[in-house]
């Protein structure tokens, strides 16, 4: 099943010679248990996709489908929910409250649906564990090295369960081996917990940790990588005959 | 890969079989190098012909016959270790090949040239990632073997990148490719408008 379905999808910004066409009719679906990579440069409409996809913003055209179900004619208050319950969102810049300690961060987003801040803390230290940040929950954002803060906020983006995880450039500010164990979080929680991720990133190397990597260019799916063969197929005693 | 300078490096640890160095070799290189029997033996004779190692001279060529590295094979391995390979000119890039012809064939989208090369190595590096993930997690030899292919695809892709970058300038700044100016004159106009001559220069050079 589609966890996640855009529908030439366009977006657009300002009107008449003003007018700047961020997105021109994307269609792209995300499976459940799949990790999905959008691989573009810069201002070719990556981040518009993330935020259109995770309802944060409405598209010009086109419809936008959560699970099954259309998204542009809910209520304010179900979008919210939506979001709250089940679209995580990884940001490059962490984006942690520096006055707030990890466990507090992940446990957040728990509370503001309305879960006292005890019974939040409990799935809240739960994440960090599972993101081998068990000791570290005490400890505030200040206090943690770049991967541990983007660790915390994946965590905090899949606390409670969430469905769909939405990743612009999540490890962007890391180095390559950081850069590398933030993808294998997101790719064991899609193939173990069946979590589905849409990962953006201009990162081949991060890309290729994707089920499939979609190709954006200028606002427009240009391409997308086919089902490859074996992984086995690369390692056949023929190659250096 | 220089299969004569991993065979004296399994060596110098000390005498081995034929058949023993063959898997050796594929278990150190993580089976991204696989070898041939074949490969292994004719190797081996040549070594052996150079002086680089000693065979135990009993029985055929082949699986069962033994060696060991001579004073003048550690030397030799000792040597090759520490030369860097010659990376002073630029290989003779097939793939950076057909983006440069496709500037100048007026019926090639070199848009497209760019994207086809990058979604087959992207591609690939997806097999690479995946085979890493699946069986090299504690296999510090298939992982470092994998990590060198992964930053060598990622480097293509890089340029794949800056070369869509700068014909996207180039077509900002005015300055087209042939291509552009041939698909842009009449249909019926179709000859090849000559570059400015700054714009041969660049060509030349490059």
């Amino acid at each position: 099943m589609s966890m996640l379905e855009l529908r030439r999808v366009s977006k657009s910004y300002g009107q008449g010679d003003a007018e700047v066409h961020a997105l021109h009719e994307v269609s792209l679906t995300a499976d459940e248990g799949e990790m999905v990579a959008v691989m573009g440069p810069s201002g070719s409409g990556k981040s518009t996709l993330l935020t259109i996809a995770g309802t944060l913003e409405e598209p010009t055209t086109g419809e936008v489908l959560i699970a099954g179900q259309p998204v542009g004619k809910v209520s304010r208050g179900t979008k919210a929910r939506l979001r709250r319950r089940v679209i995580g969102y990884v940001f490059q810049d962490f984006n942690l409250l520096p006055g707030l300690t990890a466990a507090e961060n992940v446990s957040l987003p728990l509370e503001l649906d309305g879960l006292s801040a005890r019974k939040a803390r409990v799935p809240g230290l739960r994440g960090l564990q599972r993101l081998g940040l068990g000791e570290r929950a005490t400890h505030y954002p200040d206090q943690l090295s770049g991967g541990e803060r983007q660790r915390v906020a994946i965590a905090r983006a899949m606390v409670g369960d969430r469905k769909l995880l939405l990743a612009d450039e999540p490890s962007g500010a890391l180095d390559s081996a950081n850069a590398q164990a933030v993808m294998r979080l997101l790719l064991d929680a899609c193939k173990k917990g069946g979590m589905t991720a849409v990962v953006v990133t201009h990162d081949a190397q991060l890309a290729s940790w994707a089920d499939r990597v979609v190709f954006l260019r200028d606002g427009r799916v240009t391409d997308q990588t086919t089902a490859a063969a074996g992984p086995e197929s690369l390692l056949t005693p023929e190659r250096n005959q | 890969m220089s299969v004569r300078h991993a065979l004296l490096a399994l060596l110098s640890e000390g005498p081995k079989y034929g058949l023993q160095l063959r898997e050796e070799f594929e278990a150190r290189t993580g089976e991204v190098w696989p070898l041939n029997g074949g490969q292994v033996y004719t190797t081996l004779q040549r070594l052996e012909r150079d002086g680089f190692v000693e065979s135990d001279g009993t029985g055929e060529e082949g699986p069962q016959k033994g060696f060991r590295i001579t004073a003048e094979g550690e030397q030799e391995l000792a040597r090759w270790l520490s030369t860097p390979p010659d990376l002073s000119s630029p290989p003779r890039d097939e793939l950076v090949m057909k983006v440069l012809v496709a500037l100048y064939v007026p019926t090639a989208d070199v848009h497209a040239v760019i994207q086809a090369h990058r979604r087959y190595v992207v591609e690939l590096m997806q097999r690479w990632t995946r085979i890493k993930e699946d069986d090299a997690g504690t296999e510090m030899n298939m992982s470092l073997a994998i990590d060198a292919e992964l930053f060598r695809l990622d480097s293509v892709v890089r340029w794949l990148d800056a070369a869509e970058a700068r014909v996207n300038r180039a077509a900002t700044d005015g300055a087209t490719t042939w291509a552009d100016q041939a698909r842009s004159a009449s249909p019926g106009n179709q000859t090849r408008t000559p570059l400015p001559r700054h714009r041969r220069e660049k060509r030349v050079r490059r």
